[in-house]
């Protein structure tokens, strides 16, 4: 199994994200930049947090027409392993790889800080070696990561097992007061139908090296790497 | 003929502006209680190449529909004027 992760001009978490794959997790890894078009035959994409393109217009909405994100898309509408965090969470949902889009947050401040997630779904390749009802305390470090999807949209998402991660407290309740940007639903990550696109706001690759005091984003890439070394 | 287009985006009435409504509030505090439900978007204006007003207007519409506007949370109207 090799792993891609994308470099858009205003990225800036792929290095902490190859350092999680690559140091880690002990994963074969390579950079991919924007403006080719070949994968290097990886068969996990990874677009990771940063500003792509200065945010300009809305966040992701001019990386989701980079070169590379050809070859992403047909990637993902193959089967093939996609995930993004934070600003690649964005590009996802502008590439429509995943549903829904991400909004201001509600109190249009740039939020910095340890939030709690829980997962929704023990089931997919992200989520499985969750510890069920574990309240993960991940990063968040966005302006517009106000999770948005219409009523039917969400009708499906919740119907289908597509929400990842809602935002919670410390003990694990899905409360308003554990939102921390006005997400719908508190929904803080997605997957498509198909549920091999993964996308979410926190960062688990700031949550992963013991130096830090804070390994619960290891859970995220243990579930990956477990679950494809079986295959 | 080349046109310019004139387009509007605007968020959602449905949705939250939250841009809009920290404006809404600072018109009070200025004196102008008078002003509310203040809406902010972007105004964006660009030149095409067609040969029909209509043809300008197919792809003033595909700029807007894949680019310029994202309709999960924005809708768009626009003008477009020739350039003589």
């Amino acid at each position: 199994m090799k792993f891609g992760v994308v470099v858009f001009p205003g990225s800036n978490c792929d290095e902490d994200m190859v350092y999680v794959l690559r140091d880690i997790m002990k994963q074969e890894t390579v950079k991919l930049w924007h403006k080719n078009t070949d994968l290097e035959g990886c068969d996990f994409i990874v677009l990771p947090g940063g500003f792509s393109y200065g945010d300009y217009l809305r966040s992701g909405a001019i990386a989701r027409f980079s070169p590379i994100m050809e070859s992403v898309i047909a990637h993902a509408n193959k089967g093939g392993y996609v995930f993004g965090v934070c600003n690649g969470f964005q590009i996802l949902a502008e590439a429509g790889l995943v549903p829904g889009a991400l909004l201001h947050n509600t109190e249009r401040k740039f939020i910095c800080k340890n939030v709690y997630i829980k997962s929704q779904n023990t089931d997919t390749l992200l989520t499985h070696a969750i510890p069920k009802d574990k309240a993960l305390k991940i990063p968040i470090a966005h302006g517009e990561g106000n999770y948005f999807a219409d009523a039917k949209t969400l009708k499906q998402l919740n119907e289908n097992g597509q929400v990842l991660f809602r935002y919670c407290d410390e003990q694990g309740n899905t409360t308003p007061e554990a939102n921390p940007n006005g997400a719908i639903e508190n929904i803080a990550g997605v997957c498509n139908a198909g549920k091999n696109v993964f996308g979410m706001m926190p960062h688990p690759e700031r949550a992963s090296d013991k130096e830090l005091f804070n390994e619960d984003g290891k859970f995220l890439f243990e579930s990956i790497v477990s679950r494809i070394l079986q295959h | 003929m080349k046109y310019i287009a004139e387009i509007d985006v605007m968020p959602l009435k449905a949705l939250l502006d939250p841009q809009g409504k920290a404006v809404t509030g600072s018109m009070k505090n200025l004196g102008l209680p008078e002003i509310e439900n203040v809406r902010i978007g972007k105004h964006i204006s660009l030149e095409v190449e067609a040969a029909t007003k209509e043809a300008a207007s197919a792809k003033v519409d595909d700029a807007c529909k894949k680019l310029l506007c994202n309709q999960i949370m924005e809708f768009y109207e626009f003008k477009l004027v020739e350039v003589k």
